[in-house]
């Protein structure tokens, strides 16, 4: 990746040759390969299924990793799809739960990705190219290599543990048949064998596309080849890679075999009912005619295989429900110039050709050996058993390509050898590419029609490719082990290397851009932070210990933080906002709720509630699985730091604002597969404040975007934020469902009180009352009607008392609610209440609520002498002063005023003489 | 002997020594526990040894538990009239750490009434359950230090010693820390993580921070499901909680300890009795024996009485008893070896002086002359605020009318003057008035009251009689 700049790169995507076969039902035609050509490079990328490739995601720099299990496009040929099989990066799985890896993650480490909320139909648009994928056993140490583009999987993840993924899973090429075992003509027909009892998805992907390989252009497949060996050379060198190229072809019967043991296991484990439904939807149209020829055809071989298949292990999920989306695509048109230089050779499915409107039937004069490869390939591929094996001499290969193609045809299994020079030169094929993209890129703009462009990659990349590419091979023959493995590593090659030729077919511009940015790798924690901080309080070491008796109980179930099984008095807001959202989450829309209400009545825990009931929802497939994240604006230092946590909690990115906002706005505003919907909690949202708004304007603004599928649910006190605090655009995208929680009455405080207890006989029923009803009246706050009940408990324990009376809990209610201000004036020292009395008498005769100490000073000098004590000096008077200013019985100036200090009183004069009369 | 340092070692373990020093002196009396048994260790060998020591010395060990004790570097065996608290406190953190019971409380009390006292005995006796010492984490907070949320949360974080400290350094941006904190912390459950106590000492201070992150959140964790911690605050205002935002009062407990001394005379003379009194083991008895008999004398004293009653009108509290008894025992030595009701006399005289009084004894005459002419022009005038020419001319109105020469004095010298005693701040420039005015004109203001210029008038030193005469006669 790194190579790439950050420069928007056009990519044109097209189909390489004919469709392999036609699915009536649906009007999709299958497609054996994809070729992705960069705008202003010579070169072109082919995709094929089975192969490895990155997948555009909202992150530039990691884009998704995934395994094409079919490619497809509709009958207008606008719209391109592809089927896939996820790969999870690192960054991609929860940080909570990758502490259950148990050990760091390796940073090219991805995981086979099992788990069922990702759909797995992609755009095929949104391919970058392909990758290189390697297995390793689970003990295997991570290989020491820099080559970024190699990634290891050794596990799989299914969101919710990590299991050991066998290698014949990830790399399509490990075969376990032997290289030298002769190739079983792969064939399009269903195996009818009983393994494949799910066969819809077999026939789909499978034999036709054989048929339906294009010829290429001898020149054009000789430099593509050329291209690839370079860059292969630069990146593979060093690390011996080849195993880990993963993507060679796969034989399309080994795929579909490996598909109908997926789909089974798949039904077996009930992990994915959807899919299975749709499978099985799917499959009997996917049989056309020509497949069940091939299928008879192909019965033999795959009987053997098929064996030699069910032992070897884990299929994934290939057979995709594809079929079910209608392809809509129009931006792009269907059958590109340069196509029609493929010819398929044996083509069963001419007339879907025609339909494509495929000018190809020229072309299929020059049928060249170079469309061979990918058919070929695919043969080899089921037998190469070695995913190690080096790839090996690659001079025969362009004559014995043409040979190859025959023979292909011809369903001879023989031939592998000559496909093998081909093999993956993709890597360096893309370094070139790279290296040639950046000089091309200030021409790009020159290149006013795509024609022009394509003109100049044909002609572009020269003999010295070629040159070069020659000597790659070479330098790779020596790194090679033995020639006896030579077959089934050539096999792979070939896969790998068919993969150019097709890339260079491909015309069109694509109108859209793809951004590529240089593998700048986020680091985990800043620099500045220690790297391996990992946020913990230390554990006890005895455990905490367990409610002993009655009452310990009933206040461990009273205190607010105990999770109660449901909550009352709350039925119908949790309907109304689990309505609200379910509908949101199941449409795949977006929308904002406000709900407001005074603090203790339940908010934020009504809405948990409702969150935990859609995820169970979601875990039993009865919605569309959500992201549920949440952020609190009093749990933040600025506004602004709401997008640095939407945006760690959602991808566990760290970004500075800025950056985090803009790359929430490309998530929420662009289109990207594998999109669920965010459901985003916004606790305190009058704290998300600033001057401009801007923070609570992106809030609201972004759940009306089309692709964002952002739920926004905020929580405030007041009824009347919007209106109050809002900017008109702000509160006019927050929108009017608005939901308000009334502070509980009585009955449902002592309901609340009463379902925490849950049949605990700790309280009399008129203390509940009393409580419930004392809280009710002054605020409705559960909260406080909870505490006071605990305090009430804490007073019967120590009054030795069974149940909790009416007299503890007035007595905790005393606690809570009396002021302290007429018990501290009680207690406070004669010439403070001296003072006080003083302060009084000096208002009244001022007819003011203010007066200077000095003023007070002169009227408590004359109380000292009414009440017989010795006069006070200044000092000590400011001292009694401070001391009631300190307590806030007294409101001062600041004491370096000294006796022309300001004097208010902080409670009123009636509650001061109430107290000192008392006394 | 040999086993102090190991007690030491016991008691000292949960709390590193490292943060005994970084957090002030507040928690300097943890390592006061050993250091008591220690000395008490010590007296009882000396006491086998010899009983009878020479009176300095005896002397000397008397002012050193004395002092410890009034300097509040030892914490009372036992909390003096606050049992209910206590025992309220105690069983209350005592949840927190054995249970691990999420709590909130506030200690509210008007200054010096045994608030950190109170707290601080508490967790000693915490402590001393094992259980509760080994799971139990500390965090000590100050107003007045942790003056912002940034601060108070590296300080957090620095004493849990959370794993993005490095060192006494504490890695991060505010917004990482607070968002490493809050994780930390939520991570935690009920049963299996050490709970943590925060004790926020000048609570109220906490409660200007800006929108009182720290407050919500600190008591945010105490009302959910997180690591368990108890919040404890410190306050002296009753009106804390006005203070608190809406949603920070919400996850309060409001429990509300408070500390307000109903204790009446007779109580205070006790009290005073018993913080004079020296311990029953004492290494010389006889010594100590002699010493609370004259203690006790002491306390019953006509005089005595009076002055302690003089005391108790002014304040109860124990800051102020300590600082009149520490007077006291500075007075003693050697040649006097205890302490009389003289002794005491002087104490309170010099507690209840007047600072402002005190200032004007050290004047010149030019500068009280100056002084008695603002206040007869504050009596003319009602308390207006008046400039230096004002004052000239009243000053020279008296010479004139004493026609004596003795006092004619330069305008710049009695322009120096005036500035010195705008330096004492014994007269301030009205607020309002702008620097651009000659200072001549600026308007003033006296920071005196009469009384405190007629006191310090008699006391002046060889004051001249009609000086004296000038300042009471009523008219200029």
């Amino acid at each position: 990746m790194k190579y790439f700049t950050r420069l928007r790169v056009r990519r044109v995507y097209t189909w390489r040759g004919k469709p392999l076969r036609f699915n009536r039902k649906l009007k999709t035609f299958e497609y054996g390969s994809l070729s992705i050509k960069v705008d202003g490079l010579p070169r072109t990328t082919i995709i094929n299924a089975g192969q490895h490739i990155l997948i555009e995601g909202e992150d530039e720099d990691n884009p998704y990793v995934a395994k094409v299990v079919r490619l497809f496009g509709d009958e207008s040929g606008k719209q391109k799809k592809a089927v896939v099989q996820w790969f999870a990066r690192v960054s991609e799985v929860p940080l909570s739960k990758l502490k259950l890896l148990g050990r760091e993650p390796h940073p090219q480490e991805i995981f086979y990705y099992q788990g069922r909320s990702c759909d797995d139909e992609v755009n095929a648009e949104s391919i970058l190219r392909p990758v290189q994928v390697k297995h390793l056993d689970g003990p295997a140490p991570f290989p020491d290599s820099d080559d970024k583009d190699t990634l290891f999987v050794k596990l799989s993840w299914d969101s919710k543990t990590f299991k050991l993924v066998e290698s014949a899973v990830v790399e399509s090429a490990s075969e376990p048949t032997p290289a030298s075992s002769p190739p079983p003509f792969p064939k399009p027909s269903l195996p009818p064998s009983p393994p494949r009892s799910p066969p819809a998805a077999a026939p789909a992907s499978r034999g036709p596309s054989r048929r339906a390989l294009p010829t290429p252009d001898p020149s054009i497949m000789h430099r593509a080849s050329s291209g690839e060996v370079r860059y292969r050379r630069a990146t593979m060198s060093a690390g011996k890679a080849s195993t880990a190229e993963a993507e060679s072809l796969h034989s399309t019967s080994k795929l579909s075999a490996s598909k109908c043991l997926s789909a089974k296991r798949r039904c077996s484990s009930a992990s994915t009912p959807g899919v299975r439904k749709k499978l099985q939807l799917n499959s009997p149209e996917k049989m056309t005619r020509e497949d069940l020829v091939d299928h008879l055809l192909d019965e033999e071989l795959e009987s053997v295989m098929l064996a030699q298949r069910l032992s070897s292990s884990p299929p994934q999920a290939h057979s995709l429900p594809h079929s079910l989306t209608p392809l809509s695509k129009t931006h792009r048109a269907p059958s590109t110039p340069l196509t029609h230089r493929l010819v398929p050779l044996t083509h069963r499915l001419t007339p879907f050709r025609k339909t494509l409107g495929d000018p190809a039937g020229e072309d299929a004069a020059h049928l060249n050996p170079s469309d061979s490869p990918p058919s070929s390939a695919r043969e080899d591929s089921t037998r190469a058993a070695t995913p190690s094996r080096k790839k090996e001499a690659k001079t025969p290969r362009e004559p014995a390509l043409a040979a190859l193609a025959e023979v292909d045809n011809e369903n001879s299994p023989m031939l592998p050898s000559a496909l093998t020079p081909r093999s993956s030169k993709r890597k360096s094929a893309q370094l070139v590419s790279s290296r040639i993209r950046k000089q091309l890129n200030l021409l790009e703009n020159h290149q006013l029609s795509d024609s022009d462009g394509e003109e100049e990659d044909e002609f572009v990349p020269s003999k010295k490719e070629l040159q070069s590419s020659s000597e790659e091979e070479e330098e790779e023959e020596e790194g090679l082990d033995s020639e006896e493995e030579t077959v089934g590593k050539r096999s792979r090659r070939n896969a790998a290397g068919s993969l150019t030729p097709r890339s260079k077919r491909k015309t069109h511009v694509s109108t859209r851009t793809p951004r590529k940015t240089p593998n700048k790798k986020i680091t985990p924690g800043t620099p500045r932070t220690p790297r391996h901080a990992t946020p913990s309080i230390p554990s006890r070491s005895l455990p905490a210990r367990c409610p002993g008796n009655v009452l310990e109980e009933a206040r461990a179930r009273l205190h607010v933080s105990s999770v109660p099984e449901s909550l009352p008095c709350r039925e119908q807001e949790f309907q109304d906002i689990y309505s609200f959202v379910e509908s949101k989450i199941s449409d795949g829309t977006g929308g904002c709720m406000y709900i407001s209400g005074v603090p203790g009545t339940g908010k934020t825990a009504t809405v948990h509630e409702v969150m935990r009931c859609l995820q169970h929802a979601a875990e039993v497939d009865e919605i569309p699985p959500f992201h549920f994240i949440e952020i609190n604006g009093m749990k933040m230092t600025d506004p602004h730091q709401a997008y640095v946590q939407i945006l760690q909690k959602l991808t566990g990115q760290k970004a500075t604002a800025d950056h985090a906002a803009a790359l929430l706005e490309r998530r929420f505003s662009n289109p990207a597969p594998r999109k669920e919907t965010t459901v985003l909690l916004v606790d305190e949202l009058d704290l998300l404040w600033t001057r401009k708004q801007n923070v609570m304007y992106n809030l609201f603004d972004w759940p009306t975007r089309r692709h964002a599928r952002l739920v926004v649910l905020t929580i405030a006190n007041t009824m009347d934020l919007p209106e109050r605090i809002m900017i008109n655009r702000v509160a006019s995208r927050l929108g009017l469902t608005r939901m308000s929680f009334q502070p509980y009455s009585f009955k449902q405080l002592q309901q609340i009180i009463m379902s925490r207890l849950n049949k605990v006989k700790a309280f009399e029923q008129d203390a509940l009352q009393l409580v419930s009803r004392k809280v009710a009246a002054l605020s409705g706050d559960a909260r406080r009607c909870l505490d006071i009940c605990r305090r009430a408990t804490e007073i019967c324990e120590l009054s030795a008392a069974a149940l909790v009376g009416m007299s503890h809990v007035m007595e905790a209610l005393n606690e809570m609610f009396s002021s302290a201000y007429i018990t501290a004036i009680k207690c406070a020292s004669v010439q403070e209440q001296l003072l006080l009395r003083a302060v009084i008498t000096e208002f009244r005769r001022l007819g003011l609520e203010e007066a200077t100490f000095q003023q007070v000073f002169v009227q408590h000098q004359a109380l000292c002498r009414v009440e017989g004590l010795q006069p006070v000096g200044v000092s000590e008077g400011l001292a009694v002063c401070q001391r009631l200013g300190a307590c806030r019985l007294l409101l001062l100036e600041p004491s370096r005023l000294g006796v022309l200090q300001r004097v208010r009183l902080n409670v009123s004069q009636d509650d001061v003489l109430y107290a000192l009369k008392a006394d | 002997m040999n086993m102090y340092p190991q007690r030491k070692y016991c008691l000292l373990k949960p709390i590193s020594a490292r943060r005994l020093f970084n957090t002030g002196s507040r928690h300097r009396w943890l390592s006061r526990i050993p250091a008591k048994t220690q000395t008490s260790h010590i007296m009882s060998k000396r006491k086998l040894q010899d009983a009878h020591l020479p009176v300095g010395e005896c002397i000397t060990e008397v002012q050193k538990i004395l002092r410890e004790r009034l300097c509040h570097q030892r914490l009372p065996d036992k909390p003096e009239g606050v049992e209910a608290q206590h025992r309220h406190l105690l069983e209350l953190l005592k949840r927190t750490a054995i249970h691990g019971e999420s709590n909130s409380v506030l200690i509210v009390g008007p200054r010096g009434a045994g608030k950190t006292m109170l707290l601080r005995c508490v967790l000693r006796d915490l402590l001393e359950d094992k259980e509760a010492q080994k799971s139990l984490l500390q965090v000590h907070l100050n107003g007045l230090l942790q003056t912002d949320d940034r601060i108070a949360l590296k300080e957090i974080t620095r004493q849990l010693h959370l794993e993005n400290v490095v060192g006494d350094k504490v890695f991060g941006s505010f917004a990482e820390n607070l968002g490493f904190l809050l994780e930390a912390l939520k991570k935690g459950d009920r049963s299996s993580s050490r709970p943590v106590l925060f004790i926020l000492d000048e609570f109220d201070l906490f409660a200007h921070h800006k929108n009182q992150t720290l407050l919500y959140n600190l008591l945010d964790v105490s009302q959910s499901a997180q690591a368990p911690i108890c919040v404890v605050g410190i306050t002296c205002r009753l009106d804390v909680l006005e203070l608190l935002e809406k949603r920070v009062k919400s996850r309060f407990s409001h429990r509300q300890i408070h500390l307000l001394s109903s204790a009446t005379l007779a109580q205070y003379v006790e009290r005073v009795q018993t913080q004079l009194s020296v311990p029953e083991d004492f290494p010389d008895t006889k010594f100590a024996q002699e010493w609370n008999d004259s203690i006790k004398v002491l306390c019953e004293d006509k005089s005595v009485e009076e002055v302690l009653q003089r005391h108790y009108n002014s304040s109860r509290d124990y800051r102020s008893m300590h600082m009149l008894l520490m007077l006291c025992l500075s007075r003693v030595s050697v040649a006097r070896p205890a302490i009389t009701p003289a002794d005491l006399l002087e104490a309170s005289r010099l507690c209840f002086a007047d600072a402002k009084a005190n200032m004007l004894h050290g004047l010149s005459i030019l500068e009280l002359c100056l002084i008695i002419a603002m206040k007869h022009l504050n009596d003319l005038y009602e308390g207006e605020p008046f400039n230096l020419q004002m004052i000239h001319n009243e000053f020279k109105k008296f010479l004139q009318r004493k026609s004596n020469s003795m006092y004619n004095f330069e305008q710049p010298v009695i322009m120096k003057a005036f500035e010195h005693l705008q330096q004492l701040e014994l007269i301030r420039p009205v607020d309002g008035s702008s620097a651009k005015t000659q200072r001549e004109y600026q308007l003033m203001r006296l920071m005196l009251d009469h009384s405190q210029i007629m006191d310090a008038l008699q006391k002046y030193p060889q004051c001249p009689t009609e000086v004296k005469q000038w300042a009471m006669s009523a008219f200029g």
